[in-house]
């Protein structure tokens, strides 16, 4: 018996099939161990090998890792949430509603979602600042800094986009409160410094069309601001961001991996 | 000492840099048990709490207070001491872009992958102070302590949203004329010329601490004046802030210097 199960694994393993999705052994090489990493698209993020100094939990906080680990739950579970949300000022709230209390696991959804995004808003400061206090902006990682920066500012849009979705009064005012200040931009909000002048030279900057129209689609935070932020939230900004974490990640390894005493 | 009898004795010097392990099973493991532990923590705390649903929006229903999502009460908490152009726009600005200088300014190439206070005082200090002195502590103060019109109240205290708060901020030219009765000051004209002069006071430290301290500073020197000039210019200018909280506080100071004819008070 037991050598037939034994043959019937041989068989599998060594049949054509398996061998083309499954380019090594299992056994534990330092020959596997490596192709383990090089061979998956996956785990080819990591160098195969690493300064054992990049384990430890004291020097990384796992904040980098964990920011994108929360990001990846955000859209998993707002792809799911997207089933059943509709942007339109009409719907919006009461899919919120239908979610909440009649879609299996809506409400826990939502709850990942929401949570996990203030998670990721967290994580991110906190890796920003572990990376300031272990100097690991300097060089070769400068740029990888400057990139940082830029993803750090994506995740604040990606939670205040998301903010306004569940279209409560929560969302409309805490958007209100946001957007207003674009109003004061200097030269291109229509209550900013200078404003007045550009008005009057060019007749371009008015509350219908200035720096703050431009976010929220009008004068006042309504059902084309929705529309706007849906799709800022669900693919515009969601995109930039995951082609920024492609250059950061890269980065990482290509500056010499995780930094540490040189 | 003891003898050592055999080479397996004699201890290891290791050095960070070339002790190396392999990614998979030691750091793949790792992320899988972290990735496991806080999936589950989230897990558990989306079922005991649940998100927050208020009432359905209502454009002529304006709760007070209204705030802005928790990461950003740190900059409402700042409309208190500037105008929303200083506030909302230039200062978040300079925030991003001052953060993404930082690797280009900061030419000290020690405390580079690890962590050390001593041999970098200075950015270690000024970091610190603006992260969590004026970003984190703000954002405290903007969630936990703010009411109703966006006046103070303790944790415990109930929002009485009646609350009266005496208005008794003053622009500085009226202070000072109020002092010192050199009435021309109330003119706004001269009020202008008179905070225009005060704030090119503050910024021209930077040049004279130039001045007075390149030829003996060996840090001055190798930080040229390019990159002395922008983070002196950051760091004056995130300065401001606790120098105007100061100064609302102690003599009620509401703004330095006031351009009327284009919209711009600071």
């Amino acid at each position: 018996m037991k050598d037939k199960i034994q043959d019937i694994q041989e068989t599998i393993v060594k049949s054509p099939v398996w061998k083309s999705v499954f380019r090594h052994g299992y056994a534990d090489t330092p020959r596997n161990r490596i192709l383990m990493i090089a061979s998956n698209v996956f785990l080819h993020l990591h160098p195969s090998k690493l300064r054992r100094h990049g384990l430890t939990l004291r020097y990384t906080w796992c904040a980098g890792g964990l920011t994108f680990f929360f990001f990846l739950v955000t859209v998993v579970t707002g792809v799911l949430l997207m089933f059943y949300y509709r942007p339109v000022a009409e719907y919006a709230y009461n899919d919120m509603k239908y979610l909440q209390f009649d879609i299996p696991f809506g409400m826990v959804t939502r709850n990942m979602h929401r949570w996990a995004a203030h998670a990721m808003v967290i994580m991110v400061m906190l890796h920003m600042f572990r990376v300031f206090m272990t100097g690991s902006y300097k060089p070769p990682r400068e740029f990888n800094w400057v990139v940082g920066v830029l993803l750090l500012t994506l995740t604040l849009l990606l939670s205040f986009t998301g903010y306004l979705l569940p279209w409560d009064q929560l969302s409309i005012w805490a958007v209100t409160v946001g957007t207003n200040m674009a109003r004061s931009t200097p030269l291109m909000g229509s209550e900013g410094p200078l404003a007045e002048q550009v008005s009057k030279l060019t007749g371009l900057v008015t509350p219908r069309y200035d720096a703050r129209s431009l976010l929220t689609a009008g004068t006042v935070v309504a059902a084309p601001t929705l529309l706007r932020f849906y799709v800022l939230h669900c693919i515009f900004i969601p995109i930039v961001a995951a082609l920024l974490m492609i250059v950061h990640f890269w980065r990482v390894r290509k500056d010499g991996g995780i930094s540490g005493p040189m | 000492m003891a003898e050592i009898k055999d080479a397996s004795e004699i201890p290891e010097v290791i050095d960070p840099k070339t002790d190396k392990v392999h990614t998979w099973p030691h750091l793949v493991r790792a992320e899988f048990i972290c990735g496991l532990l806080i999936f589950m923590g989230l897990f558990v705390w989306s079922l005991l709490l649940d998100a927050p649903l208020e009432e359905p929006a209502d454009p002529t229903k304006t709760p007070n207070p209204s705030k802005a999502p928790w990461y950003f009460l740190g900059l409402q908490e700042i409309l208190v001491y500037f105008d929303p152009w200083m506030a909302g726009v230039v200062l978040p600005s300079l925030i991003i872009v001052g953060l993404m200088v930082i690797p280009y300014i900061d030419i000290n190439p020690k405390g580079n992958g690890y962590y050390t206070w001593k041999e970098r005082k200075f950015a270690v200090a000024s970091f610190c102070f603006g992260f969590l002195i004026l970003w984190v502590s703000l954002i405290i103060v903007g969630v936990f302590l703010r009411g109703p019109g966006w006046n103070f109240f303790a944790p415990w205290a109930e929002w009485d949203p009646h609350k009266v708060v005496a208005l008794t901020n003053v622009d500085l030219n009226i202070l000072v004329a109020n002092l010192t009765g050199l009435d021309i000051l109330r003119n706004s004209v001269a009020a202008a010329i008179f905070g225009t002069i005060l704030v090119g006071a503050y910024y021209s430290l930077i040049p004279i601490y130039w001045m007075v301290k390149v030829k003996t500073s060996k840090t001055l020197q190798e930080l040229g004046i390019v990159r002395y000039g922008i983070t002196a210019f950051l760091f004056l200018t995130m300065m401001s802030l606790p120098i105007k909280m100061l100064l609302r506080w102690t003599l009620n100071i509401k703004y330095i210097v006031k351009f009327p004819w284009i919209n711009l008070n600071i």
